[in-house]
């Protein structure tokens, strides 16, 4: 079934893929749920995390995720590495490698760092998020999280809101979204528009009333701060003004509406507090199943013959 | 050819017979519990449980256990296995815990079904129902309930044909060439 030893994009994953990945998912959500949440397949394997930028669900989800299968898990933390004394990041690679490691869980600024790693080295590869290019695993987890909720990704409206242009967590979604036939809609500021956005078969709103209305899934991304992200609006309060999801709003989507957020959230910004904690949220259960989508993910890919 | 080894009728029988080999053994079916492993043994635990149910009355645990995160084989199976759901609504410490598979082969998935049950509690006793035994053990594992005892080479294979009406049940043996 699964060709590939690495997970770089949704955008290399066919349908059949990602429904197998979500499947197995739904089978380590089972093992969660015990009093014993630990098997023992990856016994003997080792899983590195090397984030090139700041992140504490993603690390700690993979953190979990592959002590859950039983590997051994590496924080290999650049602060404090040999990046600062001028190491480049193929040789931080290849060193990690010879290290005996069997996963490279990577996130880096820029986009298509773990294509190069995967051309480079003969271990697996799995992209935790580079630059505005994906993150797969987080499409995974959102899809995993529509479906049990929805029973079905095949035909919803799903609306995606926010910094469309910065966006690795939106990409990655109108792929996997897309490609299991559902009708994504983006809305955004133009300024936060990327040129081309409508060649991947979504709709462009530029009104939050209109491009919510009737949604079955609500998807709110944060506003990505430190990416000078301030210089394309006018002010973060114009911003909630105009495209923050309130109460009020989240009226016109369906009743039984899903609203997502992939976290961190800046609350009074992209998401009213109401909302966020109101009882169509569903961004807790996002972060418990982003664990059972990355053991799952690094199951199979521990599985595919080299 | 595919030659058939076992009929409907005769599953009938041999289920019939597991069942009260089982009772006798544990002196009735106080603390007995069923662990049918996926897939093929939890079609046959259901069956067994309601054969044990009706000699005996009252009502015994039924589990279905999935051993795929378990096994020894992650990288040497051609095609990914498919995790399945494990369904145990009962607690199994200080109980006697039957595993019933349908197939009885290398002892492989028996280690591993054993490994995964001992995650779930501290059975008081684990005991091992299988339908048919075809020999050539790899590990030092052996059924304490078997329904037939059927020496294979190991070009042969064995399938088995359990439905839930329990119309066109059948064991078969295929050579494979």
């Amino acid at each position: 079934m699964f060709k590939s030893k690495n997970l770089l994009g949704i955008k290399d994953l066919t349908p059949n893929e990602i429904n197998f990945i979500l499947d197995t998912a739904s089978g380590f959500k089972d093992v969660l749920a015990r009093d014993i949440k630990k098997v023992p397949p990856l016994r003997g394997k080792t899983v590195v995390n090397l984030f090139f930028e700041p992140s504490t669900r993603t690390r700690t989800s993979f953190t979990l995720a592959g002590k859950r299968l039983s590997a051994d898990v590496v924080n290999f933390s650049v602060n404090t590495s040999s990046v600062v004394k001028g190491e480049t990041l193929k040789d931080t690679a290849l060193t990690i490698q010879s290290l005996g490691a069997d996963f490279i869980v990577i996130r880096h600024a820029s986009s298509g760092v773990p294509h190069f790693l995967s051309k480079i080295l003969n271990i697996s590869i799995i992209n935790a998020g580079d630059g505005a290019n994906e993150h797969p695993t987080q499409a995974l987890l959102d899809l995993f999280t529509i479906r049990s909720h929805k029973k079905k990704i095949n035909g919803l409206t799903v609306a995606i809101i926010g910094d469309i242009a910065h966006s690795r967590v939106a990409k990655s979604n109108i792929y996997g979204l897309t490609k299991l036939g559902a009708k994504v809609r983006v809305i955004c500021p133009p300024t936060l528009m990327p040129a081309g956005i409508d060649k991947l078969g979504v709709d462009v709103f530029h009104s939050i009333e209109q491009g919510i209305k009737n949604a079955d899934v609500i998807m709110t991304l944060r506003l990505q701060l430190e990416r000078q992200v301030k210089g394309f609006l006018p002010s973060l309060e114009e911003y909630f003004k105009l495209y923050g999801l309130t109460a009020e709003r989240l009226k016109l989507a369906r009743d039984n509406a899903i609203v997502m957020h992939p976290g961190p959230m800046n609350r009074g910004v992209e998401i009213d507090s109401e909302v966020a904690d109101g009882p169509q949220s569903v961004i807790l259960e996002q972060v418990t199943n982003g664990i059972a989508v990355r053991m799952a993910v690094l199951y199979i890919l521990a599985g595919v013959r080299r | 050819m595919p030659k058939e080894i076992l009929d409907s009728k005769d599953i009938k029988r041999v289920i019939r017979r597991i069942a009260h080999e089982i009772i006798e053994k544990n002196k009735g079916i106080e603390n007995l519990c069923l662990v049918g492993i996926q897939i093929g043994g939890v079609i046959l635990a259901q069956r067994l449980a309601s054969q044990i149910e009706s000699i005996e009355g009252g009502k015994i645990g039924v589990g279905a256990l999935d051993i795929t995160l378990y096994r020894d084989d992650i990288n040497i199976k051609k095609e990914q296995p498919v995790v399945k759901t494990t369904d145990i609504l009962f607690s199994i410490t200080d109980k006697t815990v039957v595993l019933v598979d349908d197939v009885l082969f290398t002892g492989r998935s028996i280690r591993a079904a054993m490994d995964a049950l001992i995650d779930f509690g501290r059975p008081a006793y684990i005991q091992l129902a299988v339908l048919i035994d075809r020999g050539h053990r790899e590990l030092p594992i052996r059924a304490d309930y078997a329904g037939k005892n059927i020496p294979t080479s190991l070009n042969e294979r064995i399938d088995v044909y359990l439905d839930k009406e329990n119309k066109e049940d059948k064991v078969v043996l295929i050579s494979k060439r």
